[in-house]
């Protein structure tokens, strides 16, 4: 059984960057991500010249877009490579061949990381030329940066997942998805300060992982004396550590159940109902 | 078909189309990586991937499950070969057309060089031209690999042209088990031999067609024109099955 998985797992590591080269050359999505990350960049630019406390200001949103990044990349990633690979019957394919479905998820976990961090990339190679200090950051910040984002993966991906299963369709998934993050992110401070909100805003904002990803980024990012500005003038670390390993614990708990359940209830006639649907509505 | 092939509960409306011994379907896959399905759905899967590209990653999944005498998975390049999609192996999936991308099934279905393989009504929607082409390639299949083949159908002519043993089903329950021409006596042991001379024109059913035919010529010699031999079509079979079913006599049918 054991080296049957493995074998699989190894499958799904290749089939990832397998996928991963072919959305890099799928330039219709591409074009989306570059649009967004120019919008990014160009807020980066906006700010180059203005200060807080002492600290660029495109410092402080840099390492906040970063954690948005990975927030992103994990939930809406996921929710929507499953929900249309569920459509168009990628899945199914996978479910109908021996050990398929862990190649499939180990795939899919890898497609999303490497999507995520081609994501931040885009953020970050820019930024090293326009915001200052950047360049100052040592070889532990970008560890701390590279652990920030394999915990953030961690918290966002499951929910992403099982927010994938559980929709109807890849557009209803992103309808879900989308408008959400969207409110969460206004008030996580990732483009400006949380501490400028009302109190009650700011703990319903450190209810979610987007908050603390940014604050981790910073975290591992900015000089240390850039912690004034944030709540209680701390990183707060353990805190960071403590929120988004919650959400990876509970998120980790539930999503194979919720993964096996729609895997079992997924087949051709389910398939063809979404289908007819799809034709009744008309997209 | 959507219970074995799914490895599903029983969905709603779903038939099991074989008798009890397959029923540990999940033990099957893993034990012999062999389970495969086609059904009639439009496939858009993996629009992004090459032809030989998903053959190759899919086949590597049975790697494990291979034996000295049955080598797993299939090469891919005889594969793509022989469903027809020689041209085709670089192309990608989204580009294929529906007839290419039914072959391209096959073939995800064979690699796994399994020892049955399930199709559930595989040419529906097919033009005459596709039809007689994926034919073909069932025939090429069933001949060359040591691979059982179940198909299920609604077109008789089909199940006529390919299949070695036929089972046909009625109101739930397997009504009719053999060959073509096995089923076609069943229903009627005789043939109709028609044939014409000095421009009238004559029908006989017997039993002995051969050598009733032998008989008429060595009576009539070169008199006989318009000579017609024909048994049952399997559609003709099917239609007295169910006529059969329907008016409560199958285990009249049974019995046979």
């Amino acid at each position: 059984m054991s080296q049957v998985v493995v074998a699989a797992s190894r499958l799904g590591l290749s089939r990832g960057w397998l996928e991963f080269k072919q959305t890099m050359a799928a330039s219709q999505e591409l074009i989306w991500t570059f649009v967004i990350n120019g919008a990014f960049f160009l807020v980066l630019v906006l700010q180059r010249n203005s200060t807080v406390e002492g600290v660029p200001l495109a410092l402080l949103t840099l390492p906040s877009l970063l954690g948005m990044s990975v927030a992103t990349g994990g939930l809406m990633g996921a929710t929507s490579i499953l929900a249309s690979h569920r459509e168009d019957g990628t899945l199914l394919r996978a479910k109908a061949i021996p050990n398929g479905m862990i190649g499939y998820l180990v795939a899919q976990i890898v497609l999303t990381f490497l999507t995520t961090i081609f994501g931040m990339a885009l953020v970050l190679v820019p930024g090293l030329f326009v915001v200052d200090g950047l360049t100052s950051v040592g070889p532990a910040g970008w560890l701390a940066l590279i652990g920030v984002l394999v915990l953030g993966m961690l918290a966002t991906l499951p929910w992403g997942a099982i927010i994938g299963s559980l929709v109807k369709s890849a557009a209803s998934g992103f309808g879900l998805t989308f408008l959400p993050i969207s409110g969460v992110v206004a008030i996580s401070g990732i483009f400006y300060p949380i501490t400028a909100l009302p109190d009650w805003v700011q703990w319903i904002g450190q209810v979610f992982p987007i908050y603390w990803l940014g604050l981790g980024m910073r975290a591992a990012i900015l000089p240390d004396a850039a912690a004034a500005a944030e709540i209680g003038g701390s990183w707060r670390h353990v805190e960071t550590i403590g929120v988004l390993g919650a959400w990876a614990v509970v998120g980790l708990l539930i999503a194979p159940a919720v993964l096996r359940r729609m895997a079992r209830h997924e087949s051709g006639s389910t398939m063809e109902a979404r289908k007819e649907r799809a034709l009744h509505r008309g997209y | 078909m959507t219970v074995v092939g799914e490895r599903d509960e029983p969905a709603r409306g779903a038939q099991v189309a074989v008798d009890a011994p397959v029923i540990d379907v999940r033990g099957l896959r893993m034990r012999y990586g062999s389970l495969d399905v086609l059904d009639g759905i439009d496939w858009r899967d993996h629009g992004r991937w090459r032809v030989r590209e998903l053959l190759r990653h899919l086949g590597r999944y049975y790697e494990p499950y291979a034996t000295a005498e049955r080598p797993r998975p299939y090469d891919v390049d005889e594969l793509i070969e022989t469903v027809g999609l020689g041209e085709h192996a670089g192309q990608k999936l989204a580009t294929l057309s529906g007839g290419q991308r039914r072959r391209l099934d096959v073939a995800i279905g064979m690699v796994g060089r399994p020892e049955l393989l399930f199709m559930d009504e595989p040419a529906a929607g097919f033009d005459p031209k596709a039809r007689r082409a994926f034919h073909d390639l069932v025939h090429r299949l069933s001949d060359l690999e040591d691979t059982t083949i179940l198909l299920t159908t609604h077109d008789l002519d089909e199940a006529e042209k390919l299949a070695d043993r036929i089972l046909i089903l009625a109101g739930g329950r397997i009504v009719a088990d053999g060959s073509a021409d096995q089923l076609a006596r069943q229903v009627s042991a005789n043939a109709e031999v028609r044939w014409s001379r000095g421009g009238e024109f004559f029908v006989h059913s017997t039993a002995d067609a051969t050598r009733f035919v032998r008989e008429l010529f060595a009576q009539h010699g070169e008199e006989i024109a318009d000579l017609e031999v024909r048994r049952a079509t399997l559609e003709d079979t099917y239609m007295a099955m169910v006529h059969r079913v329907e008016t409560g006599h199958v285990e009249e049918v049974f019995s046979l």
